[in-house]
């Protein structure tokens, strides 16, 4: 496939250049590899080390004796896995929605829409990212109120507050995060593929499904771990138009903030960092991720 | 690409059995119950020296006002005029927030609520107060005075600020005729399904276990934060059945203005102060009754640190706070009744304290303040109760 695209460099008549870096170069990584180890996987250590832990009942102060009991209450308890299991639920519905919404957005932007068009979109697709979280969340708050507008189109049948109103809330924050990467993905392949695909008398549809669909299907990938990931730590879309559903971050913000529990609210946020790292375990699977890096 | 698969599985597998086999060595947490229950000893001021020019708080929004808010509403600057006790306030959002705010050791104070104060005290994270140096602790409403969530073994430990009840409210154009019980958002056949509201946080739970101290006698309970292992389960389930009517719970009092004025809500529990509000927006008119079953409340407290930076300062700043002219202000700012009997007279609104019943000792008698459960129980009635800690795991678990 390599072999068929003319790559800037050969059309050039040079050859890319792959010297070395000079040793001072490597000072460039100092800054980012300390705020690696130090902010972020200091902070998970710390995170990791406080799970085993345990909290006084009647004071709330954290006794520094070590125990795995937080870990065998985040594994037995009912409550945990329902919230999981409804959390992952949630966080798969808006990847789906946000992936069915972006690549034919995507598609269009990239291979369809003329330069002007391609901006304008570009535009609107990323305009709403300069807007405030919760400005947005308030807006469907507004939008899915009783005698609210969408109760008025829809002639009183709107689904109101509640999970779905959630699902559709993350959707619509994370969208611009999956029409993005799928656009770039669209946008790399080259319009001769497309060409050549027609011209060896492939239908439309053919050429959809073998040629773009194949090409987009990293770009969905790497907008899904933004979505997937961002629904699953999200707690505050679902205060505001989740009526009275919780999710995972609910569940730990209150073990950390109203319990005072840290030690089991740590323990609790090793689910997400699993789902997360399994899904990323299901992708490299795929083989999209190497795709994706190449 | 198989391979990879498989390793991933096996991976996994490990993992949960490794986890699996630490849970069942032990899943006990932790305990409590042969702890010797006195706050650490401390001793109280015996005078006030000259302030320390700093003064660090924890307070409730519109507790600390210095003009940011409403030019016209501000008692920080006079205060650091007269005191040189430059104020830096944190605003908190919930009693646990305060609590975890004052575990820092950076604050030499906090306006808490009754749910906060035992906690503090316990914890040895605030010290014993010394009312006599503190001139207008004299006036202050006698009934909030040496109450079970301000002292121990009649030492207080802070000076009374303002206090108010959770009342039952409810939008006038959807609910008729005015309610006059809490049966109206604890029945299962209730005809507001989905537009009921109640409070997001565990101490509501005193709410159902109120309500079921009058409808079910044959519990036994008699205060609702000092609930048995059975008091309890019966007040979840009474919650879990109330779960199926409402349509959002509210913990921040902005939310439950606009849940309310958007129709989401037509009846629930509320705060006066957000009465107010709704009535003021003149969205929607809302009444508010404290019910037959009488109803829980708040009161707040301004606490000392154990380990103040700036003790005098502090002193200074319970004293300026309680003043008759300041504790009006603060209290029609935020809505609340003044804890300063004096208070009063300076209302900008004359009809202000009828309205809170600030000085009606029988309406404040009627009225169950948030208090911290423990499993020594708070009405003293044995060591068999609930703490705080179950009652956040089965709030939890019945909102599922």
């Amino acid at each position: 496939m390599t072999a068929l695209v003319p790559t800037e460099n050969l059309r050039a008549g040079r050859r890319p250049s792959r010297r070395r870096p000079a040793p001072l170069g490597y000072l460039l990584l100092l800054p980012p590899l300390a705020w690696l180890f130090i902010a972020y996987l200091g902070s998970m250590a710390v995170l990791l080390v406080s799970a085993f832990w345990s909290v006084d009942s009647f004071t709330g102060q954290v006794v520094r004796v070590t125990t795995t009991g937080n870990f065998g209450a985040v594994l037995h308890d009912p409550l945990f896995r329902t919230v999981t299991l409804r959390t992952v639920g949630v966080a798969l519905g808006v990847t789906v929605i946000d992936a069915l919404l972006a690549v034919p957005l995507a598609l269009f932007m990239a291979k369809v829409a003329g330069p002007r068009m391609r901006i304008a979109l570009m535009v609107a697709v990323t305009t709403p990212l300069w807007a405030s979280y919760l400005v947005k969340a308030y807006a469907w708050r507004g939008l899915l109120a009783p005698n609210g507008p969408l109760d008025w189109i829809t002639g009183g049948h709107s689904i109101g507050y509640g999970l779905p109103a959630t699902v559709i809330t993350l959707s619509y924050l994370w969208l611009p995060y999956m029409i993005l990467p799928v656009y770039a993905a669209f946008a790399r392949v080259p319009s001769s593929m497309w060409e050549a695909s027609a011209d060896l008398g492939a239908t439309s549809g053919t050429t959809l499904r073998r040629i773009a669909a194949p090409l987009a299907f990293p770009g969905i990938a790497a907008g899904s771990i933004f979505t997937f990931s961002l629904s699953l730590g999200d707690y505050i879309a679902v205060q505001i138009v989740g009526g009275k559903s919780q999710l995972l971050g609910n569940v730990i913000y209150g073990q950390l903030v109203t319990a005072n529990d840290q030690p089991l609210a740590a323990a609790l946020s090793f689910v997400p960092l699993v789902v997360v790292l399994l899904y990323l375990f299901a992708l490299r699977a795929t083989g999209t991720l190497e795709q994706e890096a190449r | 690409m198989k391979i990879r698969l498989k390793s991933a599985a096996a991976l996994l597998g490990v993992a949960t059995l490794a986890l699996s086999a630490c849970s069942s060595s032990t899943t006990t947490t932790s305990s409590g119950g042969t702890k010797d229950i006195k706050p650490p000893t401390m001793s109280a001021a015996t005078k006030v020296g000259t302030g320390e020019g700093k003064l660090n708080l924890v307070v409730w929004a519109g507790y600390a006002e210095d003009g940011s808010s409403d030019t016209s509403v501000d008692w920080v600057h006079p205060f650091e005029q007269q005191t040189g006790c430059q104020v830096n306030a944190k605003v908190a959002g919930t009693s646990d927030e305060m609590v975890q705010l004052m575990r820092t050791g950076d604050y030499d104070g906090v306006s808490a609520s009754g749910d906060a104060t035992l906690r503090l005290i316990y914890a040895g994270n605030v010290a014993p107060v010394n009312t006599d140096l503190v001139d207008n602790y004299k006036t202050i409403s006698g009934f909030l005075k040496n109450q079970p969530w301000n002292s121990v073994d009649g030492q207080m430990y802070g000076v009374p600020h303002g206090w108010g009840a959770n009342v039952l409210t409810w939008n006038k154009a959807e609910v008729k005729t005015a309610p006059t019980s809490w049966s109206s958002v604890f029945d299962a056949t209730t005809p507001y399904h989905g537009k009921i509201t109640a409070y997001d946080s565990p101490i509501y739970i005193a709410d159902a276990a109120l309500y079921l101290a009058k409808t079910k006698p044959e519990l036994g309970i008699k205060d609702p934060y000092s609930l048995t292992e059975k008091q309890l389960d019966a007040a979840i389930a009474l919650l879990k059945q109330q779960n199926a009517n409402v349509g959002e719970y509210w913990s921040d009092y902005t939310k439950a203005v606009q849940s309310f004025e958007s129709g989401s809500t037509v009846i629930g529990t509320s705060w006066q102060v957000i009465a107010n509000l709704i009535n003021a927006d003149k969205k929607v008119q809302v009444g508010t009754t404290v019910p037959a079953e009488g109803a829980t409340g708040w009161s707040d407290t301004w606490m000392l640190a154990a380990k103040a930076a700036h003790p005098n300062c502090m002193y200074e700043w319970m004293n300026w706070i309680t003043s008759p002219k300041v504790n009006a202000e603060v209290a029609e700012w935020f809505g609340e009744a003044p804890a300063q009997t004096l208070a009063c007279d300076q209302t900008s609104d004359k009809s202000f304290c009828d309205t809170y019943h600030a000085t009606d000792d029988a309406y404040a008698k009627q009225i169950h303040y948030w208090t911290t459960p423990q499993k020594q129980c708070v009405d003293g009635s044995g060591s068999d109760c609930t703490d705080y800690a179950e009652w956040v795991t089965k709030w939890q678990q019945m909102k599922g």
